[in-house]
């Protein structure tokens, strides 16, 4: 097929990013070549970020039903019940790409988009998370990025009002020209008033909505789906974000379908006009007729593919009654928007794009939401073999308390208050637990007594040395963390970043991650709700693989909450879970001896299962006056944390704690494993439950005094393996906060 | 009684203090949209936190040009109360009513935590219900929260004790480490002469339930609640400064 295509349209399918075989099946479903706009608008909606080319048939493997999912994949963000006829709307989004070339507007327009795909359900945003990789925080090609997205998160989000509530923050050199930016967005809709992107009725006005159309972000879905390039030129397909008129949208666009005149919205987000027209019509099964020349516009000249492409933010379209037209401008006039109607829905699938009296497109709009799907090589990548045989025993030793200092000092430990102290994390006055502690959590005002939980996790480390076994953790290591909060899995939502899926090394390693996460989300059955897939992320060298897997738990009785401090000097210290440590792909081996390397088991799920929904219990009937999960560093990190976020020492004997040695015991890491203090009364109560829940159980010391001591067994015959003043372990942790103490 | 808080575009804290006097303290208050021109009926005024216009000036200029700010000197001039919280305290600043100005913090950055202040007046509107001395727990969350004034207007606020709140430690200890963004002196809040304005970088409507992590902020419109309940009135005065 292919080989029939001339020089000129080969050119021309290259123009817009397309294949030459991928222009032939446009003019197979057309019957004819495509007109420049229609062939523009096929370039961005086929393109591997709008499209999931190579992704769709992998990642119809995830687990999308469930228990109280109420919108699966397919609208522009999932919906699960929460209880008092609310609705929790849920998504992720990377913005990678464009935080690379431009980090300040890249990251912020991240959050611009997050925030409107929730707004297209019909909710009110109420938190975002933000999840990101950069490559050595010291390094001179890297500080400026890391800067700028933090800076672009902090001016986006704190203006529009939407607290950022939680994240997490990761360093490895593979992030250094390609950094990771991942922004989850929630919101809350009653729930019979989640809105729909289907357009329905003919006659009914398609009305513009929101910021005027300009030449920023051309392209930008199509730039997102090639690898970077360091083209300065790069920079034009990045957008601009104005907060504030993203704030009047969000009241404007509730308010609008307040009036119950509209009858379905899509945000303008990725390939923009041509991606809200056409999408909203194919779901819908009808078509539109509109003419571009009434798109509100901030510059001059325009033409109709630019006008069609542009990614100009903070715009959305709204397919409103006919007859109630007024209503809604009138609600944009209040917010001082521009809105105008461009157009009106037909019966027949077909979308009639006019420049003025020229007819530019008209096409059925499924042809291009129905773009080909690909199923690429996929072949275990060559360095595995290598990278998991290492002696990790032969490592030199390195004294147990400096170990553990330096750890804390680690980027991925090390306190993150100096970044999430930029960030609004309180406005709209919900948030019960603050950033810093294993999840955030949320109260649901108008549903009290119930609150939310959010945790984000990923670990490239892990996915790198086993994907299958990286999918499994990160959803694993989200619903622990969720569980010491008090709160039961209820959705998630991910973003899969990976190199180029047109090498079957990566491919495979796509592959065999979304496997782990599919079986880990069957195991605590919680469906995936959405997310989004970004490949290409390969500037010179590729990424770790690297899915971020973001969970919304719920909490029946938000007051009843965990968090990770120790409460009492005289609490027992309790490690509950089965997890057997160890230092393959630990942060240990990667901070302390610079290295990625070693074998990862696969955990035994259903016990991991049992832990979850045993901490979970135990946290929400207020039977422990601590819990953390232990994660980066082991158990010694783990309890310096709670010692940190309690302000109170501990003493620790880890006699009883398995097998293994001095090192696989403090620093070894494995799923499964929670630490919780509590009251020494509170035991048969806390018993009863683990031997219910068939979880191991060990008592390992006791909250006391301003050191965390841990040794081998009781009393003073031995001498502990490490015995650091807690405020020593503060200065590692947050030199600013250690200097104030 | 009755408190209006206003909505410019780009506030984004109306509704939280919105529910904190009403679902918190079950007082009456009602929304103020900022093309108002009419302020009659209403005993105090609550400027909220947020980007009014998106701040893209400086933060509360805009804002400070608005209807509803116009509408408030006859307010005050009338016996109402104003209380302008984070981006309301700049919009006063900017539109006069109170002296001084702001600039962005020392680290010219966004910063939210918590924080404490030192009650320094306990006889106006908004502080009757403390007592000197108290030290609150509250939240700050600004870019632009460096209060400074000239030599002239640092005495004038120490000849008139405007001063109501400075940065402390959890003692009620100022000094520079408990400085969050190198304001003047330590300066949180600052009233008018009179007490009828004022103005407060922390927002009282974040700690205004224990579930958030302090309740301490309840008593600051707790203070304005008793003020107006009990009738008492502040002897008149022009309503700007300069």
């Amino acid at each position: 097929m292919a080989a029939e295509l001339s020089v000129s349209s080969r050119d021309r399918a290259a123009a817009v990013g397309l294949r030459a075989s991928e222009y032939a099946e446009i003019c197979r479903r057309l019957g004819r070549d495509p007109s420049p706009a229609e062939l523009g608008m096929f370039g961005v909606m086929w393109s591997e970020h709008c499209a999931y080319k190579h992704s769709k048939a992998v990642l119809r493997r995830l687990p999308t039903g469930g228990h109280g999912l109420l919108r699966g994949p397919g609208e522009n963000a999932g919906a699960v019940s929460v209880g008092g006829g609310w609705a929790a709307v849920f998504k992720m989004e990377s913005h990678n790409h464009p935080s690379a070339i431009a980090p300040f507007q890249g990251a912020a327009t991240g959050i611009g988009g997050i925030i409107r795909d929730i707004l297209a359900m019909g909710a009110r945003p109420i938190a975002l998370l933000d999840s990101l990789r950069f490559g050595p925080p010291r390094d001179p090609a890297v500080a400026p990025i890391l800067r700028g997205v933090v800076a672009g998160i902090a001016a986006y989000g704190n203006s529009i009002g939407v607290p950022t509530v939680g994240g997490e923050l990761v360093c490895a050199p593979c992030y250094r020209r390609n950094p990771l930016v991942n922004v989850a967005c929630l919101g809350l809709v009653p729930e019979q008033r989640i809105a729909s992107s289907r357009a329905a009725g003919a006659g009914n006005a398609v009305v513009y909505l929101g910021a005027r159309t300009g030449r920023d972000g051309m392209q930008g879905a199509a730039f997102a789906s090639v690898e970077l390039a360091g083209d300065p030129t790069d920079r034009s397909a990045v957008q601009m974000g104005d907060p504030f008129t993203g704030k009047l949208l969000i009241e404007a666009t509730l308010e609008a379908l307040g009036t119950g005149a509209v009858v379905a919205v899509q945000d303008m987000g990725a390939a923009g006009l041509t991606c809200a027209l056409s999408e909203s019509s194919a779901r819908g099964g009808v078509g539109m007729d509109v003419d571009l020349q009434l798109v509100p516009r901030r510059e001059e000249g325009m033409t109709p593919e630019e006008v069609l492409l542009s990614e100009s933010q903070e715009r959305m379209l709204l397919v409103v009654a006919r007859g109630r037209e007024a209503e809604v401008l009138r609600v944009a006039e209040t917010w001082a928007l521009p809105a105008v109607v461009i157009g009106r829905v037909v019966d027949a699938p077909l979308l009639t794009v006019r420049d003025g009296d020229r007819v530019v497109a008209c096409l059925d709009p499924r042809h291009l939401t129905e773009a080909p799907e690909y199923a690429p090589d996929a072949t275990p990548p060559a360095y595995l073999a290598a990278a998991r045989r290492v002696d990790l025993a032969s490592l030199p030793e390195v004294p147990a308390g400096e170990a553990l200092l330096r750890l804390l000092a680690a980027p991925a430990i090390a306190s993150k208050r100096w970044l999430y102290r930029q960030y609004d994390h309180m406005v709209q006055t919900n948030t019960v637990v603050a950033p810093g502690a294993d999840a955030a959590v949320l109260r649901l005002r108008d549903a009290a007594p119930r609150g939310l939980a959010l945790a984000v996790d990923g670990n490239g480390r892990f996915t790198y040395l086993d994907p299958y076994v990286g999918g499994i953790l990160a959803v694993l290591e989200a619903a622990q963390n969720l569980a010491c909060a008090g709160a039961s899995p209820a959705a998630v939502t991910d973003c899969l970043n990976f190199a180029s899926p047109e090498r079957p090394e990566v491919f495979w390693t796509f592959r065999q991650a979304v496997d782990g996460i599919a079986r880990a989300c069957e195991v605590l059955d919680v469906p995936v709700v959405g997310g989004n897939v970004s490949f290409y992320n390969e500037a010179g060298e590729g990424i770790f693989p690297t899915p971020v897997v973001a969970m919304l738990g719920r909490l029946g009785d938000v007051r009843a909450h965990g968090t990770p401090g120790w409460a009492r000097d005289g609490d027992l210290v309790v490690l509950l879970g089965g997890g057997l440590p160890r230092l393959d792909g630990s942060e240990y081996v990667a901070t302390l001896h610079g290295i990625t390397a070693g074998r990862l088991r696969e955990p035994d799920l259903f016990a991991v299962a049992r832990l979850i929904r045993c901490v979970k219990d135990i946290v929400a009937t207020a039977l422990v006056a601590s819990a953390h999960d232990c994660a980066d560093g082991g158990l010694a990190v783990a309890l310096a944390e709670c010692c940190l976020a309690g302000g109170r020492g501990a003493d620790v004997s880890l006699g009883d704690v398995g097998t293994g040695g001095q090192r696989e015991l403090l620093f070894g890491e494995a799923i499964g494993r929670v630490l919780v203090s509590l009251r020494p009364e509170a035991m048969p109560a806390l018993t009863e439950v683990t031997r219910r829940l068939a979880v191991p159980l060990v008592v390992i010391g006791r909250v006391r005094g301003d050191r965390l001591t841990i040794g081998a067994g009781p009393g003073e015959a031995a001498e502990p393996w490490l015995d650091v003043p807690v405020c020593d372990l503060r200065a590692a942790w947050d030199p600013e906060e250690g200097l104030r103490a | 009684m009755d408190i209006g808080i206003v909505v410019f575009p780009g506030s984004n804290c109306d509704a939280d203090t919105y529910h904190a006097v009403r679902d918190v303290l079950g007082q009456h208050a009602r929304y103020v949209w900022h093309e108002e021109t009419s302020l009659r009926g209403l005993d105090a005024v609550i400027l909220p936190g947020g980007f009014s216009y998106g701040d893209y000036l400086r933060a509360g200029a805009i804002a400070a040009t608005s209807p509803v700010v116009r509408a408030l000197r006859p307010h005050v001039e009338g016996g109402g109360l104003v209380l302008g919280i984070c981006n309301g305290f700049q919009t006063l600043l900017e539109a006069g009513f109170l002296p001084g100005a702001m600039q962005p913090n020392v680290r010219a950055e966004f910063r939210c935590e918590f924080v404490h202040v030192r009650t320094e007046r306990a006889d106006t509107p908004f502080t009757c219900a403390l007592a000197p001395g108290d030290v609150l727990r509250l939240p700050i969350a600004h870019a632009e929260g460096r209060y400074v004034a000239d030599a002239t207007t640092r005495g004038a606020l120490a000849a008139h004790r405007q001063v109501v709140f400075r940065y402390c430690d959890a003692r009620g200890t100022v000094s520079a480490a408990s400085n969050p963004n190198g304001a003047l002196d330590g300066i949180a809040g600052i009233a008018s002469p009179s007490g009828a304005v004022l103005g407060l970088m922390p927002h009282p409507e974040r700690a205004s339930e224990d579930l958030l992590g302090s309740a301490d902020g309840l008593r600051i419109f707790a203070s304005l609640s008793r003020w107006i309940s009990s009738g008492r009135r502040l002897p008149a005065q022009p309503a700007e400064v300069h």
